[in-house]
């Protein structure tokens, strides 16, 4: 083999691995990528039933009711739409009413939101910050959702402190 | 000590790197012998300033001294001592001050046993080095300054997250910044030679010994994370695909690429377009990393709350030294000097597939990495990428690389033969396949992919070993001659054959553990049981304790094993005061390298607690193939040629060949 076919061959066999790995990103890009949503994005994407995707936004105060062997049923609100979500299973320990909230699974026809997944890494402030930029832009955002953060932590400073001891 | 004096310190840092990064590049450049021994004294000086910083820092930590602002906002006085101490590195300033001492540290030992590294290479060395020290001296002083104060002092502290406060986790970052940092002396290595204009075998010998460290400390340091994310989490999951898991593990992939490379480049000078770029590409992909996790563009548990300007500040570094260096090897690449030929079938041809298809697979978590903020900085779209993506990505072609890693050091240098390869690996082969017969078997009417998956990995366990077998003539020659020959082989020829054989390791631990885990998600009340894999968990009752700085609630399980009592599991969750959250302690049970785990949920209102219960066959053997790849990696250190410096060119060789270069 003479140093150009040589050349030409190592060449050839970079190209097929390139070209293998671009087909594979392609086809897991169309298939594997979920969508981030509102409920009120739900109705403008329209979305339709047995399709996956990411629902985020508040937990609805007062709609978390709990059943037997772990059902949750919960709505999830952006200010201006809401939907119920249908859950089996543990819930993450940052779930809370009020907070934010991720749930990752598949709307049904009868317009539940059946999550096989509540999602619970959030930065310190305890907002996910998809819902924080979805909530901005609806309009919907308290800019003491911060505040009411820091004060919380600021007066569970204060009540340490007296039963607290200096090391 | 007034945490002033730790400031200062960082400053005079500063400067020994600014005089660092100019007097020895200059000495190196003039052949001016005085000039370039400032670079290993500064080396040393800045190493000792910025440990005296680092110290200062973790003894405010410690004293809880909160006239400092960092450390009101991550520490608080009842936290454990242990706990004060790693939380020097919880935080975003404290972790970037580590991030330099380990810099300058990494400079300080070039300087100390560099000695046998020709003058001028390592003056220039040093001087890259002390850019990037510099430029991150800059951003610490400029825009994370641990050392701000706060008066009047608050009374009290923050507390460091919960998640945080884990022995798994202070250990974590100081193994993985010794892994990413370290990669950047392997950066100053190729940027310097390309300065010098000279490139050749040597320089893959001294290089090898500093990538390897920093290899190792990067597999532990992911290892130890994936591990503590596993039962610390409480979901089981030990890999998440995170941006931030994926910003660690893309400097690991290119740094094996660079490893392999360098050999290459060692035996038969060839593939130095390769190695340089792949020294370049690793550092930039830790400096990525510390973007990624640092600037706020990505939500993750990981994630400290930054500013804007913080993220700007590491972009134009990245920019300046990913572009930089890009540039300096546009300009120098037309003086490297052709290496040698090889066939394509060959050690080298193998090692160049190698490459290909671990930086392929880099791309590719690059990709699934960064897409999603390309997409949303584009159209808006939040989209998240997750597992399904990388397994249909990198799962491919890592599972297609495996394939070939045993025939590569059975194939020969410059002209090897595949077929000769193949019947060698036919003992490898054979186990393989009874393997695959063997999984098959057990779990006749599973997945169908996962026994493929074993056969996969036994292939490479025992190919590993087949090339020593080779060497030792063992099946033919007695065992105690192969045994005595063996120990007279190179010890870069056992780390081989072990850190491949720890990959397989891993490959088995994933396989048995994504196909075959059971799951259990139940509420229970006292004496209640459920069955699992075998195994039969009795909840016998929750208590409530007190902990230091929180309360705890732990339910206590009698586990049963066909009607004999085999043991306790005690899940917990933990509430604290100071910050309001509370976090699970997931209970472990190891049965040989499976494990049973148990983690806690709510309470519901009738008294029933909620658990998930996970039976994880072969799961600690993920973590153990690490252990074993480290190990290799150790065995290949200890080399009698990573150890014997090369001679020293003759003068007028020297003169000749930098004339050549200047060219």
């Amino acid at each position: 083999m003479t140093r150009k076919q040589r050349r030409l061959a190592l060449i050839g066999g970079a190209l097929a691995v390139l070209a293998l790995a671009v087909a594979l990103v392609l086809n897991a890009l169309r298939d594997s990528i979920v969508f981030f949503t509102t409920p009120s994005e739900v109705a403008e994407r329209q979305i339709k039933p047995g399709q996956r995707f990411r629902l985020g936004g508040l937990v609805e105060t007062g709609s978390v009711k709990r059943g037997g062997q772990l059902v949750v049923a919960f709505s999830v609100t952006d200010g201006k739409a809401s939907m119920p979500v249908n859950y089996r299973g543990i819930l993450p320990d940052l779930f809370r009413e009020g907070q934010g909230v991720i749930t990752e699974g598949v709307l049904e026809a009868n317009g539940m939101f059946r999550a096989d997944t509540v999602l619970a890494r959030h930065d310190e402030t305890y907002m996910p910050k998809e819902v924080a930029d979805a909530l901005k832009k609806q309009g919907h955002w308290k800019d003491d959702y911060d505040k009411a953060a820091k004060g919380a932590k600021g007066a569970a400073v204060q009540g340490s402190m007296k039963d607290g001891k200096k090391q | 000590m007034s945490p002033e004096v730790g400031h200062y310190s960082l400053i005079l840092a500063l400067t020994l790197a600014l005089i660092q990064s100019v007097v020895p590049i200059v000495g190196a450049r003039r052949n001016d012998a005085a000039l370039m021994a400032v670079g290993t004294s500064t080396s040393l000086a800045q190493f000792a300033f910025a440990l005296v910083a680092f110290g200062v820092l973790t003894v405010a930590y410690v004293a809880s001294d909160f006239s400092v602002a960092n450390v009101v906002e991550n520490s608080h006085s009842l936290k454990p001592l242990l706990y004060k101490i790693t939380g020097v590195w919880g935080n975003h300033e404290g972790s970037m001050l580590l991030w330099v001492l380990i810099l300058a540290l990494f400079g300080a030992l070039v300087a100390l046993f560099g000695a046998n590294l020709p003058a001028t290479l390592r003056a220039n060395v040093l001087g890259v080095q002390a850019w990037i020290a510099t430029a991150f001296y800059l951003f610490i002083l400029g825009t994370s300054n641990p050392f701000l104060r706060i008066a009047p002092p608050p009374p009290e502290g923050q507390d460091l997250n919960p998640v945080l406060q884990d022995i798994g986790l202070a250990v974590h970052p100081p193994l993985l910044y010794l892994g990413y940092v370290g990669f950047s002396i392997s950066f100053s290595f190729a940027v310097a030679a390309l300065i010098e204009g000279r490139i050749d075998a040597a320089w893959a010998r001294w290089v090898r010994p500093w990538t390897l460290v920093a290899w190792m400390f990067l597999t532990l340091g992911i290892a130890m994370g994936s591990y503590w994310a596993y039962y610390e989490l409480g979901w089981g999951g030990w890999w998440f695909w995170d941006p931030v898991e994926n910003a660690s593990l893309m400097p690991w992939i290119a740094g094996t690429a660079l490893l392999h490379s360098a050999v290459v480049m060692e035996k038969r000078s060839a593939l130095k377009i390769w190695t340089l770029l792949l020294a370049i590409l690793t550092f930039s992909l830790s400096l990525l990393g510390t973007f990624l996790v640092r600037s706020g563009v990505l939500t993750s548990v990981h994630s400290f709350a930054t500013d804007p300007l913080r993220g700007v500040f590491i972009l134009a570094i990245l920019a300046v030294f990913i572009g930089g260096s890009l540039a300096l090897y546009a300009w120098r690449a037309p003086a490297l000097k052709q290496g040698g030929l090889f066939a394509p079938v060959s050690r080298e041809g193998a090692l160049v597939l190698n490459n290909l298809f671990l930086t392929t697979a880099c791309a590719t978590v690059f990709v699934g990495t960064l897409y999603p903020l390309a997409l949303e900085a584009l159209t808006g779209d939040k989209i998240s990428v997750g597992a399904p993506f990388f397994n249909l990505t990198f799962g491919p072609l890592f599972v297609m690389l495996l394939v070939a890693v045993p025939f590569g050091p059975l194939l020969a240098w410059k002209r090897g033969d595949v077929l000769g390869a193949m019947q060698r690996l036919m003992a490898a082969g054979l186990a393989g396949l009874l393997g695959i017969a063997a999984a098959f078997a057990w779990t006749w009417g599973g997945p169908v992919l996962a026994p493929f998956g074993i056969g996969l990995a036994v292939f490479v366990i025992v190919g590993a070993f087949t090339d020593l077998a080779e060497r030792s003539g063992f099946p033919r020659v007695g065992a105690g001659v192969a045994v005595r020959r063996l120990a007279g082989l190179p010890r870069s020829a056992l780390g081989t054959a072990v850190a491949h054989a720890g990959l397989g390791v891993t490959l088995l631990g994933i396989v048995a553990e994504t196909t075959w885990s059971s799951e259990q998600i139940v509420a229970l009340k006292a004496g209640e049981r459920v069955a699992i894999a075998g195994y039969e968990l009795k909840l016998d009752g929750v208590v409530d304790r007190q902990g230091p700085n929180y309360r705890e609630q732990v339910a206590r399980f009698s586990v049963r094993r066909g009607g004999d009592e085999i043991g306790e599991l005690a899940p917990s969750r933990r509430s604290f005061a100071a910050r309001q959250t509370s976090t699970t302690e997931a209970a472990l049970m190891t049965r040989g390298v499976s494990q049973l785990y148990a983690s806690l949920g709510d309470s519901a209102p009738d008294g029933a607690i909620a658990v998930r219960i996970y039976h994880k066959p072969l799961v600690l053997l993920i973590w153990l193939g690490a252990v074993v790849m480290v190990c290799g990696g150790l065995l290949s250190l200890s080399d009698r040629r990573l150890r014997v410096g090369a001679p020293r060119p003759a003068k007028a060789a020297a003169m000749a060949q930098r004339a050549q270069a200047a060219e």
